[in-house]
């Protein structure tokens, strides 16, 4: 039999039983999500359907398996799921059958028979406080990492941690965690951020990578526009209630169960670029707002760190009150040596007075 | 730094207090000030601001009281103020300022830029740059005892007039009096007359009263140069003699800037409180009326209306007083516009009016004040200082306008009661 | 650093540095003026007077007669934008959060939508306020650097806080932390500046009542 890496994904869904009708159908959908007119569907099935397996290797460091948590939440089969039948999945630490030595045989195997063509996705930071603090098979993340992106065709940097550094990153970042863009500076990298990323932001820009052969739109943090191009805010359907000025004040008060705008609760709605308000999550039941709670801006730089999950955007982050103190502190020692100063000087000019009599008022010199 | 020059910076550093240092601060450059003041509504030009008269003092008090003046002299972002600049400041703190008192009423964040104004005048003073009619009228003052140089002797001629005129004792250095006289220069060379009315007055109301021939001069050149060393001398002489003659009331006579002097700075300059009271003429005939010591008879028809003062009605208080009498002795009594305590000053208050210098500005000024009079279409005035008289007398002469001047106590001598009548 | 990081750091760090910086001034020029202390008046005052200190703290923001006819423009313009100022300052949703985590003191907001007109009026005011300045004879005589200097620091927050509500311009963080730093940049200021009679303004005027209350006026 040929080695799975030369069926054709055709064959290799037919293999599976997936219908053409289904394709089709996910094809479609693919197409919507792309924004690209139905009538692309065929086009899309035809090079899908032509193109060779796309192999994927996928690589894990300090993460806490989130994202593929994420993206393999399926009891039945979902367009998610489908994905795993266009791509060849050829190495994955959780999802892989194989373990141990054969495993890292078949990541090389994978590299050498691919060499150029294959898609390196990655998620977690990488600790360089420490290589200690993450490894596989005894070799370093950043070992691993530049090895294995020499023969990559382009990265995925799946999750927040990958993308930006994540929690690991936050203060005060204990293991020197960096996102992946840090290490690898030669090849292209599609950041997909998000902790953890919604599903279909990860399939979606995988399929466009194999329809187009080519990677999608980035914006300046390098996420694919067409899930990261609109902030949460300007999407979300709760947004006439911020535009009025009815906010919720608490928890379940009288605003939050009309569904009034979560500014008040420390929303992070405004600042964060991702694709809850539209997409959704769990195949497009419900998303953080929508169940009452604010957006934590996962799929921001930094948002750990950004203050508190509870704290409008409008309020100060941190405890101002003492550094106010001691400004007035300082500003009392200050005021309290001028005004010693103050008095002093208008004493000296009272006893330095010179008597004014008509003789000083200079014989009227002014004419 | 020359003498002077250090005398005059010397003494804007002792003037300087808590409200001067809140005024400078709060000051936000929004020019009201300007249209409050008749100088600059008269002539249009934006250098007699009032804030703008002031800004040496400003650079002295930032300099030498704050962090960030003393850090901008270091860094030479200020610079020092010099002898050049005083002078130039001289005819705006001089010429076009009569201390009256309008720009403290209007600016927003309240700065009392009139007492500041005062108090810069200490600094000019000293400096050698207070004008030459003012220094002068204050040699003389110093002198002689007035001003305009009018010694006892002229009082004396004015004295035995009075009584033979009006039959009337005009008590001199009589101890124990209820009321010690003060006169203006003004009143005696140009209105003597109201010697005679005060002598006619106290007869009715059987008051005591008395002039002390070593201080019978009320006005006080010191204050309008701003030398409180040459005001304290002239003030004193008024408050030995008071002591000396034991009276119970000190009045001021129909002027502003005496009563000014005698009754708001004079316990300052002291540096103590009085033993006697202090009153202009106004108030004791005020007084008198409610007392029912005051008849008076007959009224003054011809639609005429009231010139407040500055000294006496916004800066002295001294405003309800003259109405209550004008409403007694005048049925057309008409109110000007801006008038009591927002009255239009005449122009030549606060030393003005001694500054040749500032002839042909004074004139221009004097045409808010024409204004004002036209607008009502009256032709008689009534006031009550010798000063504002005299300055309005001779604009109203320069502008042609038939427009008479009355003094307040003179018409109410006029209006007396004989015995038998009411 | 990304706009979020540096909307964080307005939000904490330069929040906190901004107020202790104004804290500290205002402690500053308050003793250095109040230090200069008043000598006591000798001469009595009068016994009754229809003015008072505390009066002419409130007053004195009324035009006195017949000043309003000759600079309305200052009057109107100068009350929009002072009362546009207040309203959005203490009377929006964003600011009564602000003040609610410095101080643990909150109350109702005015409607988003009344909130930015008042944004606008203030906006067009100030405007105003900078062609009257240019133009108005007095005005110019008397300004200078600081004048214009303190005219823009003050419209800074008004605009980018506008801006931001409406999300314009510049991307949100970006232009939040504008905002924000803004706001900062007019707190250190305040104290060395004009902008502070923010602050004296509550002493001049009671002085200038006081003095002209002892003498039976009121100022």
């Amino acid at each position: 039999m040929r080695s799975k890496h030369q069926l054709t994904v055709g064959e290799g869904l037919r293999q599976h039983g997936i219908s053409r009708r289904a394709f089709l159908k996910f094809c479609a959908s693919l197409a919507a999500l792309m924004a690209l007119p139905p009538s692309m569907a065929p086009a899309i099935a035809a090079a899908i359907g032509r193109a060779r397996r796309q192999s994927v290797i996928w690589l894990s460091f300090q993460e806490c398996t989130g994202c593929t948590e994420s993206l393999t939440r399926s009891h039945s089969p979902t367009l998610e799921g489908l994905i795993f039948d266009l791509i060849s999945l050829d190495y994955h630490h959780t999802l892989q059958a194989a373990s141990g030595e054969a495993a890292e045989q078949d990541r090389e195997q994978a590299m050498k028979d691919n060499e150029g063509k294959y898609l390196l996705v990655v998620d977690g930071s990488l600790p360089l406080g420490n290589p200690g603090y993450s490894t596989i098979a005894g070799r370093s993340n950043l070992d691993l990492l530049t090895e294995t992106a020499r023969g990559a065709a382009a990265l995925v940097a799946v999750g927040t941690c990958a993308a930006f550094g994540g929690i690991p990153g936050a203060d005060p970042n204990p293991t020197g965690a960096v996102p992946v863009g840090d290490i690898v500076k030669n090849k292209p990298i599609i950041n997909i951020p998000g902790c953890p990323p919604i599903p279909l932001a990860i399939t979606g820009t995988l399929a466009y990578f194999l329809t187009f052969g080519r990677i999608p739109e980035l914006d300046a943090r390098g996420r694919p526009r067409m899930f990261y191009g609109d902030t949460i805010h300007d999407r979300c359907y709760r947004r006439p209630f911020y535009d009025q000025g009815k906010f919720a004040a608490s928890f379940d008060d009288a605003g939050a169960r009309q569904g009034w705008c979560l500014f008040k609760l420390g929303c992070k709605g405004p600042v964060t670029r991702n694709a809850c308000a539209t997409l959704k999550w769990n195949e497009g039941t419900s998303f953080p707002i929508q169940s009452g709670h604010g957006c934590l801006g996962c799929s921001e730089p930094g948002f750990w760190d950004a203050g508190s999950f509870y704290r409008a955007l409008s309020m100060p982050v941190g405890a101002v009150g003492a550094t106010v103190a001691a400004g007035v502190a300082v500003g009392a020692a200050a005021g309290l040596a001028a005004a010693l100063r103050n008095r002093s000087v208008r004493a000296g000019a009272r006893a330095a007075h010179e008597k004014v009599g008509v003789a000083e008022l200079g014989g009227g010199a002014e004419k | 730094m020359s003498a002077s020059l250090r005398r005059g910076i010397n003494a804007f550093k002792e003037v300087i207090d808590a409200p001067i240092a809140s005024f400078f601060s709060s000051c936000v450059h929004c020019g009201l000030c300007a249209e409050a003041c008749l100088f600059y509504t008269e002539t249009g030009d934006p250098k007699y601001t009032p804030i703008h008269k002031l800004e040496p003092l400003r650079r002295v008090w930032e300099q030498e009281y704050t962090v960030t003046g003393k850090l901008k002299r270091l860094l030479g972002l200020s610079r020092a103020v010099s002898d050049e600049e005083l002078a130039e400041w001289g005819p705006l703190v001089y010429d076009s300022c009569t201390l009256c008192g309008r720009c403290a009423m209007v600016c927003p964040v309240g700065n009392d830029l009139t007492t500041m104004i005062r108090k810069m005048r200490e600094g000019m003073s000293a400096a050698g740059h207070a004008p030459e009619g003012l220094v002068t009228a204050t040699a003389r003052a110093i002198q002689t005892g007035s001003p305009a140089g009018v010694k006892w002797v002229t009082l004396q001629a004015q004295i035995r007039h009075m009584q033979a005129e009006f039959d009337i004792e005009v008590p001199v250095n009589r101890e124990g009096a209820d009321y010690l006289v003060l006169m203006s220069s003004w009143e005696i060379l140009n209105y003597p007359e109201y010697l005679g009315a005060v002598g006619r007055i106290f007869k009715q109301a059987g008051a005591t009263w008395t002039l002390a021939d070593d201080a019978y001069e009320a006005t006080n050149s010191g204050i309008q140069i701003g030398a409180s060393d040459l005001a304290r001398e002239l003030v004193g002489r008024i408050v030995t003699a008071a002591e000396r003659l034991k009276v119970k009331c000190v009045v001021s006579p129909e002027c502003g800037h005496a009563y000014t002097a005698i009754r708001w700075e004079g316990p300052n300059l002291m540096g103590r409180p009085f033993t006697f009271e202090v009153k202009h003429i106004l108030e004791v005939l005020d007084e008198l009326r409610r007392d029912g010591r005051l008849k008076l008879r007959g009224t003054l028809d011809v639609p005429l209306t009231y010139h407040d003062p500055c000294q006496l009605s916004r800066r002295g208080g001294v405003v309800e007083q003259p109405r209550t009498l004008l409403h007694e002795l005048a049925p057309n009594f008409k109110e000007m516009s801006d008038a009591g305590t927002m009255n239009w000053c005449c122009g030549g208050g606060g030393g003005v009016s001694a500054n040749e210098r500032a002839h042909e500005l004074q004139l221009t000024a004097f045409l808010r004040k024409k204004a004002q009079i036209e607008e009502l279409g009256v032709k008689t005035v009534v006031t009550a200082c010798a000063n504002c008289r005299v300055v309005m007398e001779e604009a109203l002469e320069h502008y042609h306008m038939d427009v008479e001047m009355l003094g307040l106590t003179e018409l109410v001598a006029e209006h007396l009661a004989e015995d038998g009548q009411s | 650093m990304t706009p979020l990081q540096l909307l964080t750091w307005a939000r904490g760090t330069g929040l906190g540095w901004a107020l202790a910086l104004c804290a500290a001034g205002i402690v500053l020029r308050l003793a250095e003026m109040l230090s200069l202390g008043r000598a006591a008046d000798l001469a009595p005052p009068r016994a009754r007077s229809p003015g008072s200190g505390w009066r002419t703290v409130f007053s004195r923001s009324l035009p006195p007669p017949g000043m309003f006819r000759r600079e309305p423009v200052s009057y109107i313009a100068g009350y929009l934008f002072h009362l546009g100022l207040l309203f959005i300052l203490f009377l929006s949703a964003a600011h009564i959060e602000l003040f609610h985590a410095l101080w643990g003191l909150a109350w109702p907001a005015l409607p988003s939508p009344l909130v930015d007109a008042m944004a606008l009026v203030a906006i067009v005011s100030l405007l105003v306020l900078l062609v009257q300045r240019l133009t108005h004879p007095v005005k110019r005589f008397l300004s200078g650097f600081q004048d214009y200097l303190t005219w823009a620091v003050t419209l800074l927050p008004l605009l980018t806080g506008y801006l931001a509500t409406h999300h314009l311009l510049l991307d949100y963080p970006l232009m939040l932390a504008l905002h924000i730093l803004s706001v900062e940049l007019l707190l250190v200021l305040l104290p060395f500046t004009k902008l502070f009679h923010s602050v004296s303004v509550f002493f001049s005027r009671w002085y200038n009542g006081d003095a002209f209350a002892r003498k039976g006026v009121a100022s």
